[in-house]
């Protein structure tokens, strides 16, 4: 009977579907414009990215050709970033679902807490990790005690360990996001149908998950694959190169522009390929928009008895994984912290907010239109306009800067210009989060509301204040935590465009430990995560309903 | 925290307009050079005293990075002086042509003598292993002692293709064996417990206790026994020799104050600028001031351990070097 009602729900939302899509081709103006915003978005996107590689190509056209290298580059980069991502996402089902039907005093906390570990820098990372897992780390001393051997985590196994570790939490919040959309209805629809474990599972859990994961996957799987310092140092040697290695060689050691140039067209060719093979996979869940807005179900109630000690097991397991290597930088820069950091540390934490606001909403604006487009053209054209959002995580910040730093410096004094600059490509790297984050929502509201809008001629701004926002308003907000988390820890273009009085946080973090100054540098990265949680809270309130 | 974001904002701006009624010299750096605790702030007070200029350093990664930007730029570079090459980076310094002649004979305090016609040296050091002596109660004085010392010592070492200390140990390595770099590299391997992409990581992890030793300078138990009055740090002395890394910056052929460039190399050599690096830079001063060393700060090695590689022969060197440590340490 569910499933009878499941498919007929699903042949009415089609044909609802069709009817919205038949009345935007009519040529409304709003659908017009809307088109048109998308279009230049996805154009902007492509733009940021081959002006920069036609800088490079065009002042070296010349060295061209992989070596033996740059393939085993190739393959360790495929083989750690296919286990990182697999990993990340078979772990974080069951952890996501843990969270989502369980409550317990600090579930809030818990998940901001799994904001930090994402947007702390790859040194900051590596360090914390270490303390823990390290051969001077307490398991190691445990081992030793016991009268084994000392932990040696440096490997393929670090590699996946220092991935999993910071991409854990952001499948897990993408995940719960996912399951706070399946509307309270059918919750307690399958309860009062008595539906057993397995059941819930098939007709609600997995068509959820089948829309989220690919996405998640290849966000996971794109991150994994521009690792550098966490892939090189847990890895253990050179054997643990990835290609970001190899462009980073071009460029600093071997001054080849063509070879970089060429060496982040593979890479981005590598990550276009993997999403427009993974997008496929992605399946709109087609549950509709639940009319029951006001109190988000927990599905508690559902799960078998025994699940108890499983989910406890689980939250309780990852909350060690997750939060001991946090915990680790927390203790080393407390003491900093309370102390004071030098004052240049606090003009940083200025700065990075200078360039975190306006590029988070920036990004916003940009998620949005690509999403509207990328729905509005469907099938393999609305993926392509996906894997185009994709472009700041697949393509190397050596390249972007490098590249643009060329193209602006005839023209223009590139110091005038290093906070518009960084505030764009940090827009763009976190973009597709946003987008991630924003289009399983739209699509679910296109397949609600899209015809009674239509028909009742809501456009332009009523549309957004009144139907969309409200809405989109939960994944809208987390995407601005998290654009601007993530852009506030972002480090990569600014190091080519900034004037030396111009230092963002974690630029100061790694200034500080450059200069000997472990123990500041640990307050500094201390501050900068309590940053990013201030910055997720702050998102989290914005996201909840009025 | 409006404020302070307007604050940052007002800052990035203001120093955007550089002082209008003087000359401005442009220096481009190295990171820790500019930072607060580097000689940067200290120097541009220094140098503006006498000069009625307006000094500003602009930074830009590390040596290796700094370069790479130059030639980037090429001879619209902003820059007057570069200051924060290496002696493994000069010769290709000099090949790009963007450079003029400084014109200057002046006598070093340098273990060999110094003859570049284009970059002047402005400080030196050793590269070394570092160890703590809570910890590792005998260090190896010797490479053959650290290939044969017990299996769990173990060393974090650069990675020569993004740090200035790893690419010295590549060529420290290749000047005290020769052609038998790739053996040693691959008795080494089971030593070096992980390869880092920059000095901090490698060296924050030491200090974590996550190794035994890690590659930096003789002169990092200085820091230690200055700044934060801890004894514990040593730098393993080897009989081989160690590897020199002299620091030297040149004048851009491009620049549109050459006086002022000039008066900064000048400067460059003098007690006022030579005094400051000891306890900012951590390095030894290449005109050694007349107080002499900082208290607490170790005499560097004398002239018969100093390892160099001649400049010219640096980066064929370099990239056969590099080779053979990739294929040593890729399995």
């Amino acid at each position: 009977m569910a499933r009878g009602a499941k498919q007929l729900s699903a042949r009415q939302s089609r044909r609802r579907r069709l009817g919205a899509r038949l009345r935007l081709s009519a040529g409304s103006v709003a659908g017009v414009l809307h088109r048109a915003a998308g279009l230049s978005t996805a154009g902007l996107l492509l733009a940021l990215f081959l002006a920069p590689l036609t800088a490079l190509l065009a002042n070296a056209p010349s060295d061209f050709g992989l070596g033996p290298a740059d393939r085993a580059a190739v393959r360790f980069t495929l083989l750690q970033a296919t286990l990182s991502a697999g990993l990340s996402c078979a772990l974080a089902v069951p952890l996501a679902r843990a969270l989502a039907r369980r409550r317990f005093p600090g579930h809030g906390t818990l998940v901001l807490l799994f904001g930090a570990p994402f947007v702390l820098p790859a040194i900051v990372a590596v360090l914390g990790l270490t303390a823990i897992w390290g051969r001077g780390g307490p398991i190691s001393d445990a081992l030793a005690w016991l009268g084994a051997a000392r932990l040696d985590v440096y490997g393929l196994g670090g590699v996946v360990l220092g991935h999993v570790f910071f991409n854990l939490p952001l499948v897990t919040r993408l995940l719960l996001q996912g399951w706070v959309t399946i509307p309270a209805e059918h919750w307690r629809l399958a309860q009062h149908l008595g539906m057993t474990p397995g059941a819930v599972f098939r007709h609600l859990e997995r068509p959820m998950l089948r829309e989220v994961l690919p996405g998640a996957a290849l966000l996971v799987f794109l991150l994994a694959m521009t690792s550098f310092a966490v892939a090189l140092t847990l890895g253990g040697g050179p054997g643990a190169s990835t290609l970001e290695v190899a462009i980073y060689q071009a460029l600093r050691f071997d001054f080849a522009l063509g070879r970089v140039a060429l060496l982040g067209l593979l890479q981005f060719a590598l990550g276009a390929a993997l999403a427009l093979l993974l997008l496929r996979y992605g399946r709109d869940s087609d549950f509709g928009q639940g009319l029951d807005l006001t109190a988000r179900p927990v599905p508690n109630r559902l799960a078998p008895r025994h699940a108890v000690w499983v989910d406890t097991t689980i939250i309780g397991a990852s909350a060690l994984l997750l939060l001991a290597p946090l915990a680790a930088v927390a203790i080393r820069g407390a003491g900093a912290l309370a102390a004071g950091l030098p004052v240049s540390v606090y003009r940083a934490l200025g700065t990075s907010l200078a360039v975190a606001l306006p590029s988070a909403a920036l990004s916003l604006l940009l998620a949005l239109g690509l999403a509207q487009l990328a729905l509005d053209l469907g099938g393999l054209r609305g993926r392509i306009a996906q894997t185009i959002g994709l472009i700041g995580l697949a393509a190397s910040p050596f390249v972007l800067g490098s590249g643009l730093f060329l193209l602006v410096n005839p023209i223009a004094d590139p110091f005038a210009l290093a906070l518009p600059v960084t505030i764009l490509v940090n827009a763009v790297m976190s973009l597709p989060f946003a987008l991630r984050l924003l289009l399983p929502a739209l699509a679910t509201l296109r397949a609600s509301y899209g015809t009674l809008t239509a028909s009742l001629g809501i456009t332009g701004w009523a549309r957004l204040r009144y139907v969309t926002w409200p809405s989109i308003r939960r994944p809208a907000a987390f995407a601005l935590g998290l654009a601007a988390a993530l852009s506030a820890s972002d480090l990569g273009v600014i190091t080519l465009f900034a004037p030396p009085d111009v230092e963002t946080l974690p630029l100061a973090v790694y200034r500080l430990m450059g200069a000997y100054r472990m123990t500041d540098a640990m307050g500094a990265a201390l501050l900068l995560m309590l940053l990013s949680l201030g910055l997720f809270w702050l998102a989290g309130r914005l996201g909840r309903d009025p | 925290m409006i404020r302070s974001i307007l604050t940052a904002a007002a800052t990035a701006t203001a120093s955007l307009a550089a002082a209008d009624d003087q000359p401005v010299l442009t220096v481009y750096t190295y990171d820790s050079f500019v930072s607060d605790w580097g000689p940067g702030p200290q120097i541009e007070t220094r140098f503006e005293e006498r000069c009625a200029c307006d000094l500003r350093f602009v930074a830009a990664g590390d040596g290796a990075a700094l370069l790479a930007r130059l030639k980037l730029e090429g001879s619209r570079s902003a820059a007057d002086i570069v200051l924060g090459l290496d002696t493994n980076l000069v010769a290709e310094a000099a090949a790009t042509g963007l450079f003029a002649p400084h014109g200057v004979s002046a006598a070093f305090d340098l273990p060999i003598a110094w003859e570049d016609p284009v970059f002047l040296p402005y400080d030196w050091g050793y590269f070394a292993f570092v160890y703590d002596t809570a910890r590792l109660a005998q260090a190896p004085d010797s490479f053959e002692a650290l290939l044969a010392a017990p299996a769990d010592l173990r060393i974090i070492v650069q990675d020569p293709r993004s740090s200035t200390p790893g690419l010295g140990l590549l060529m420290w390595v290749k000047a005290v064996y020769g052609d038998r770099a790739p053996e040693i590299w691959a008795a080494l391997a089971p030593r070096i417990l992980t390869v880092t992409k920059g000095w901090s990581e490698a060296y924050g992890m030491f200090l974590d206790g996550e190794a035994e030793m890690v590659l930096s300078y003789t002169t990092s138990p200085s820091y230690h026994r200055i700044a934060e009055n801890d004894d514990t740090k040593r730098a393993a002395i080897f009989s081989e020799g160690h590897m020199m890394q002299i620091e030297v910056a040149g004048k851009l052929a491009s620049s549109r104050q050459p006086d002022l460039a000039d008066a900064f190399l000048t400067f460059m050599r003098s007690a006022a600028f030579q005094s400051v690096i000891p306890t900012t830079n951590w390095m030894y001063p290449a005109v050694m001031p007349q107080t002499g060393l900082p208290e607490g700060f170790d005499a560097p090695l004398g002239p018969d351990a100093a390892l160099t590689i001649p400049a010219a022969d640096a980066p064929a060197l370099k990239a056969e070097a590099l080779a053979e440590w990739l294929a040593a340490l890729s399995n």
